[in-house]
């Protein structure tokens, strides 16, 4: 393949399309499904319905934006809805304390900074695979958030911070403006930070990233680490939602919810490819679709089988849209 | 072989095209091929060879309007088990084997023989005997692959060929990873297959080979064919010309001024790794400023592991570094860049660049960190100039910075390596095997960055398996054998450096004896 004759083509307007598509990725399928879904229920086009699929949607953006950061690097983090339950007891714990409630926050978010450097450090150090570490992370984080709570539902009807998931400011929930901080400052991260050059460079090739100087283990810590962090930041969010906290049943299987976003969004699953927009895309179509299946009426066990379809669905066909046009 | 001509032919493709998105890879090409010869494929780097071989064996579909004819008839390939199925066999340059597989399954795979539901692994085992003993193999059929070297997993790969009834035989630079011993036994099992009647294509870039094996050469150019020679016809020159479309007589002479080393810019001491039984006993040596000092080896000679124990890149058991008459501590690669090292890896697509990013962002890996903004912002100004100036400087073939490395040329992918390094302007730059895989144009390209470097006071270190490189690029050579640095040739030693007193070295024989060391035209 001669280079040479690469720019001469560039132009052509097939081509053109092509990477536009590369480039949009997935949004095809979110616009396609909003038309579809707009058609059979009437209510779905209404500002209401969309602002309660940005509050849904809103948890999993920011659990998917972490997952996507350890994606990059070619890990995985099956922890986050453990370590998200673990975080929201200890804010709820913390929020009971009279006067400084608002600390139930901090803590929360230092709760799932710690898991995520425990687990960061054992992929970083002792060179465990990801999968098992954070598969073992799963369970016993799990355990640790029963442990936590008492394995009781722990409650605060006066939760100090419970504005967070029913107030709105300007008019947007708070959920949705931080679900929307946490894409800006992880896309700034990722594309215009010396960190995010590094994590795509370790996604890519580990042993170039040594090779170029590199700390490798340094980069694979603040990838879990940031993951842990914003699973402390989702058990907030959370947590002032429902103002109360269930070691057991809290965050069950969201690490598959928010995996999948990133999936759709185009993150390759070796590392090294990938962008937070695809992981937002991806995050809105499962909303969507939620929604969507919701007000058609469609029953909870359709539900899961058509998600599961459409997930699957549509990787195979960005596989198929992209084969075409690779050289 | 002239005689094969009357032979009919048992390949002829005719007029095969292939258009990439963006790229015209192959231009109405033509190949015909005769049982019994061993026809080399020549051309630089993205010449189309590896394009033409994939569409013979079914990993590609050419256009439409071209032809191929096996035994006569016209063949559709419409992937890898039709080509098969037409006898075609092709060994690429990374072997598709399955390691934690025997032989038998190798040679097997995908066609395993059964009973019922059981596969019948003594029949295959026994059928494989046969074969493997043809080819004289040293290993059994029951054999775990992951236990064989890389030349017996190359017999178990042609193995794999005969049994399918291969007619046709496609070697991608079968030799590159093989010692001169091994590569002997390659070319005497080649002719053996060619008195069978197989006919073989090679592809591959050493003169040497070509000139050794092949009965006729045909040359490929930007995607088109520029024609073949016979046996007879065949010269150096000619090849070149046919290959790059211009004169480069003169191609590895290097204005060698009189040797005149500035200070010792890089000291090595007792290097040893930790490696059991050793690979590298107790290297050392010093590097002037402004000097280029080749590393000349046979393969294993423990050249690249010496690098890699310099640069940080492997655990040494002992060994002490010095740059500029200060001791270094040297345990990481970063700590040897902070030093002031750069190390060119030999291997550029697994340990070098990142594949599936930008040329850009592979330009700018090491300098972004010391260009970055507080909190390690980018500075995208700074990096865009500086991918800018070295696509210019470089000479690399891309249209922007923002393409992808991946779909370069070998010898363009090369130079984003190798200015990623320069971006770090580096006292000491260790380059291995700089101009592997890379095509004509890029290498006189790759030797004048070199001399304009050590003019500029670099210490530059260049370890290759090319003897004609080493001659025409070093001031001064150490040979190494086993391990341990056996000679010096250059410099103030009294000895020149030509081919042969690098293989009297290297070999640890007398400049008779029959070990050629990879002797190119």
């Amino acid at each position: 393949m001669t280079s040479t004759t690469l720019g001469a083509t560039a132009a052509n307007p097939r081509e053109q399309f092509q990477s536009l598509m590369r480039a949009v990725g997935m949004l095809p399928v979110l616009i396609l499904l909003m038309i579809g879904f707009g058609l059979i229920a009437e209510s779905f086009f209404t500002v209401q319905n969309f602002s309660i699929i940005a509050q849904q949607a809103s948890i999993n953006i920011v659990l998917a934006a972490g997952m996507t950061f350890v994606i990059l690097t070619g890990g995985i983090d099956l922890s986050v809805g453990s370590i998200l339950a673990a975080a929201a007891v200890v804010a709820l714990i913390v929020s009971g304390i009279p006067d400084i409630g608002m600390l139930g926050i901090a803590a929360a978010l230092l709760t799932g900074l710690i898991f995520g450097l425990i687990n960061g450090g054992l992929i970083a150090f002792l060179k465990l695979p990801p999968f098992i570490v954070t598969l073992g992370a799963l369970t016993a984080v799990r355990g640790v958030a029963r442990l936590l709570g008492d394995d009781k539902t722990v409650f605060n009807p006066e939760l100090p911070f419970a504005f967070i998931g029913n107030d709105s400011i300007l008019g947007v929930p708070w959920l949705v403006v931080i679900a929307a901080a946490v894409i800006i400052a992880s896309w700034f991260i990722l594309r215009r930070t010396v960190l995010g050059l590094h994590i795509y460079s370790v996604g890519s090739n580990p042993e170039a990233a040594r090779l170029s100087g590199i700390k490798v283990w340094k980069v694979l810590l603040t990838v879990y680490a940031i993951s842990g962090l914003l699973a402390g930041l989702g058990a907030v969010m959370t947590s002032s939602r429902l103002m109360a906290a269930n070691g057991l049943q809290l965050g069950q299987s969201y690490e598959l919810d928010a995996i999948a976003a990133v999936i759709l969004g185009g993150t390759s699953f070796v590392g090294g490819v990938g962008t937070i927009v695809g992981t937002l895309i991806g995050a809105l179509i499962i909303a969507v679709l939620t929604n969507g299946l919701v007000l058609v009426g469609v029953s909870d066990i359709w539900q899961y089988i058509i998600k599961g379809l459409v997930i699957i669905g549509a990787v195979a066909l960005d596989r198929y849209r992209q084969s075409g046009a690779r050289t | 072989m002239s005689e094969d001509k009357d032979k009919a032919p048992v390949l002829e493709m005719r007029g095969i095209s292939k258009t990439f998105p963006g790229v015209r890879a192959l231009n109405e090409v033509s190949l015909t091929l005769y049982p019994g010869e061993v026809h080399a494929l020549m051309g630089e780097n993205g010449a189309g060879k590896s394009t033409l071989m994939k569409i013979l064996s079914g990993a590609y579909t050419a256009d439409a309007g071209g032809e191929i004819r096996i035994g006569g008839l016209p063949v559709t390939i419409a992937g890898p088990q039709s080509a098969r199925e037409q006898g075609v066999a092709v060994i690429y340059q990374e072997l598709a084997l399955c390691p934690s597989l025997s032989v038998a399954e190798n040679i097997y795979l995908g066609r395993e023989l059964r009973h019922g539901l059981r596969v019948a692994r003594r029949e295959m085992e026994t059928a494989c005997t046969g074969i493997l003993e043809r080819l004289g193999a040293g290993f059994r059929a029951d054999t775990v692959v992951d236990t064989l070297s890389i030349a017996e997993r190359q017999l178990v790969e042609i193995a794999r060929a005969l049994e399918a009834k291969a007619r046709i035989l496609v070697m991608d630079e079968p030799t590159t990873p093989l010692s001169s011993r091994e590569t002997d036994r390659l070319f005497a099992l080649i002719r053996q297959l060619r008195a069978d009647g197989m006919a073989i294509v090679y592809v591959s870039h050493r003169m040497a080979e070509i000139y050794e094996l092949s009965d006729r050469v045909s040359v490929l150019r930007d995607g088109t064919y520029v024609g073949t020679l016979e046996r007879a016809e065949l010269s150096a020159d000619r090849l070149v010309q046919m290959m790059v479309g211009r004169d480069i007589s003169g191609f590895y002479k290097k204005e060698h001024a009189p040797y005149d080393p500035g200070h010792v810019v890089l000291a090595v001491r007792d290097m040893r790794d930790r490696h059991e039984g050793g690979r590298v006993k107790g290297c050392g040596f010093d590097l002037h400023a402004g000097e280029v000092l080749g590393i000349a080896g046979l393969v294993g000679a423990g050249r690249t592991e010496l690098a890699r124990l310099i640069f940080g890149a492997d655990e040494r058991a002992s060994g002490e570094v010095s740059i500029e008459g200060v001791p270094v501590g040297i345990r990481t690669p970063l700590d040897a860049i902070k030093a002031g090292m750069a190390y060119l890896t030999e291997d550029r697509k697994g340990r070098g660049l990142f594949l599936d990013m930008s040329v850009g962002d592979n330009i700018n890996t090491c300098a972004c960190s010391t260009d970055a903004r507080s909190f390690g912002v980018l500075d995208l100004v700074r990096g865009r100039t500086r991918a800018v100036d070295a696509i210019r400087e470089l000479a690399i073939k891309v249209p922007s910075p923002k393409v992808n490395v991946g779909a370069l040329s070998g010898g363009n992918q090369q130079k984003v390596l190798l200015s990623r390094l320069l971006e770090i302007h580096p006292k000491v730059l260790i380059l291995d095997e700089p101009t592997r895989g890379v095509d004509i144009g890029a290498k006189s390209e790759i030797y004048r960055i070199i001399n304009a470097l050590a003019r500029r006071g670099v210490g530059v270190i260049v370890i290759s398996s090319e003897l004609p490189e080493v001659v025409g690029t070093a001031d001064r050579v150490l040979v190494m054998r086993e391990g341990e640095i056996v000679g010096e040739l250059g410099g103030h030693s009294g000895r020149s450096i030509t081919q042969e007193s690098i293989i009297e070295l290297a070999t640890g024989a007398g400049s008779g004896t029959a070990e050629p060391l990879r002797a190119a035209a």
